[in-house]
């Protein structure tokens, strides 16, 4: 019998069978996360399976917040606040609320994941917590009302694409750049239905910032989840978050089936994805030049405080160029405070950037920050379809941190390396 | 007569939706922005079994739920496409609204006047005169669609049906 793959042990665990890939199962759910968007419609469903005094399947496996459209930015917006809100006093849930950020970044920050666990989230980037090593994949709203009630889904286990990443990234150049260049590689469907295991030398020396980027793109290429096997930063990380939890760090086996591919580092270039396909993925200097109109930097892809702290590092103390609107949202209070305590804020503020607070802002296109028709904007999220970020005339470019920062101070599209040298 | 909406490959789910509609929850609201910003025309033309046909990767992107109800709310009678990305597929089987995966895409024109026979999961062109065959979906799931969506189906594994 060949070995198994880290995904089709976690589902083993999770189902009580010997998971393979192909095979339909039906799993326990460790963990389920609802936020503003998508709650509504799961507390709805959940009512209709469990009748208007039902009873969710376990208080202490879900969390709640709210992070799409904060704080409430319409009336319609401040119904559904409050609609999940009496859901979660009624049932005894942990709600975060308002005041956190964004889910992908509080959830593992506040200790809710832990490596060789199953989690569900009613967002397509729940597959950020697979940095971890859980597997974790995002789920409708049908999916979560059936997960609320009966703590169980049924699953395809997937089969196991492996990103292999070898040799060092050159200065400047981040976990983003990497993973935007996979997705152009690998295409916006390519590994649909598939579990991404980013590893290899590259990725074993990233820290946990840089691999929840990596496997929070997963999507982007059609993944089901994005993993990084557990290993000693997963474990550090895991301590200062979670302690006293029972930890059950599950790794694959060598021999086990999968799909590889190798990327080599050593040359890599910055890398922009261009409007209006997220696998549309180029270096940066075949762009360089382009005029931008706002710059965001934020996302749950990327606003932790080192991805502001190295965008920060490139805009030195210039100020934002003229004509130019820098957005800046640290990804959750946690990440907010260090920007703070390290004096980011104060610069950015100097610089003429505006400081939001927590929440996904622009990327979610429905809330502030939006684009007019004809305009362009260089983002540090996950997406750059049509209208994503406001008119459908508009033009969004995905980049890294540090893109984003030399862009800033340029007023177009420049490539991070250029701005060092200066 | 119900006609073919042709759309290409890598529809996401923000063209099908846009974010700003996500406040709402109801199919019919929803319905008349669908497709806003990228085809303007289809939310004030759609008819009531109308179906969709896409190339690879229709509804790729946000898991938004919202993106199969609008649909649903639209009257589409279903979306065929060559293949589908993996949250909107589940969301459209939950939601009930039918998906039929076909690699003849390509031979369906925009407008073209379709008949579907969902059970055998026979597409038929009739201005073409054409047939063309779909994958069965895997046993597991068609019990999810017989039961008439997961709700349904979950109400009958807590037994609240």
């Amino acid at each position: 019998m060949t070995g198994q793959t880290l995904s089709e042990k976690i589902f083993s665990r999770a189902a009580k069978v010997e998971a393979r890939a192909g095979q339909f199962v039906m799993a326990d759910i460790d963990c389920a996360m609802i936020h503003d968007i998508t709650g509504p419609l799961a507390v709805k469903g959940f009512y209709e399976i469990s009748g208007d005094d039902g009873r969710v399947w376990d208080a202490s496996k879900i969390v709640m917040l709210f992070d799409h459209q904060v704080p409430a930015d319409s009336i319609k917006a401040a119904e559904n606040h409050q609609m999940l809100r009496r859901f979660a006093g009624e049932q005894g849930l942990l709600n975060y609320d308002v005041s956190e950020g964004v889910c992908h970044q509080v959830m593992p920050e506040k200790g809710h994941v832990l490596p060789g666990q199953l989690v569900v989230g009613s967002d397509s980037h729940t597959c950020t917590y697979g940095a971890l090593g859980a597997f974790s994949t995002g789920i409708g709203s049908t999916d979560m009302a059936s997960v609320l009630a009966t703590g169980r889904l049924w699953f395809m286990v997937p089969r196991t694409l492996r990103l292999i990443a070898e040799g060092k990234l050159p200065s400047l150049v981040t976990s983003k750049d990497l993973v935007l260049r996979m997705i152009g590689d690998v295409g916006a469907d390519g590994a649909t239905y598939m579990a991404c295991e980013f590893a290899g030398p590259t990725v074993s020396a990233m820290n946990m910032a840089e691999r929840m980027t990596m496997a929070n793109m997963a999507i982007e290429m059609g993944g089901k989840a994005g993993l990084v096997e557990p290993d000693d930063v997963t474990l550090r990380y895991i301590e200062e978050r979670a302690a006293g939890q029972e930890i059950n760090p599950i790794k694959g086996d060598d021999d086990a089936p999968c799909t590889v591919r190798t990327w080599e580092v050593d040359d890599l270039e910055p890398q922009v994805a261009l409007p209006h396909n997220v696998d549309r993925v180029e270096p940066v200097g075949r762009v360089a030049g382009t005029k931008i109109d706002q710059v965001f930097l934020g996302s749950c892809t990327n606003g932790r405080f080192e991805d502001i702290e190295l965008a920060c590092r490139l805009m030195g103390n210039e100020p934002v160029a003229r004509g130019v609107r820098m957005i800046v949202i640290p990804a959750s209070r946690t990440e907010y405070l260090k920007v703070l305590r390290a004096g980011l804020v104060e610069r950015l503020m100097e610089a003429g950037a505006l400081v939001e607070s927590p929440c996904c802002g622009p990327c979610m296109g429905g809330s502030f920050g939006l684009l007019g028709p004809g305009e362009a904007c260089l983002s540090t999220s996950n997406r750059n379809f049509v209208g994503r970020q406001g008119s459908s005339e508009a033009s969004v470019y995905l980049c890294s941190p540090a893109t984003a920062g030399a862009s800033a101070i340029s007023g177009v599209i420049t490539d991070p390396r250029d701005i060092q040298g200066r | 007569m119900p006609r073919a909406w042709k759309f290409g490959d890598d529809i996401d789910t923000d063209a099908i939706i846009p974010g700003r509609y996500l406040v709402m929850n109801d199919p019919e609201e929803l319905a008349k922005h669908a497709f806003e910003g990228t085809r303007s025309q289809f939310a004030g033309q759609v008819e009531p079994g109308d179906v969709i046909v896409a190339g690879s990767n229709f509804g790729c992107g946000s898991s938004r739920e919202h993106a199969p109800l609008a649909l649903k709310g639209a009257g589409v009678k279903a979306v065929v496409s060559r293949s589908f990305a993996r949250i909107f597929f589940r969301n459209s089987i939950n939601v009930g609204l039918p998906l039929l995966v076909c690699d003849d895409v390509d031979m369906i024109r925009d407008g073209d006047r379709l008949s579907l026979d969902l059970d055998r999961g026979i597409i038929h062109n009739l201005d073409r005169l054409e047939d063309y065959n779909t994958t069965p979906l895997p046993p597991f799931l068609q019990e999810i669609v017989e039961a008439g969506g997961l709700i349904q189906y979950t109400k009958r594994q807590v037994g609240t049906a």
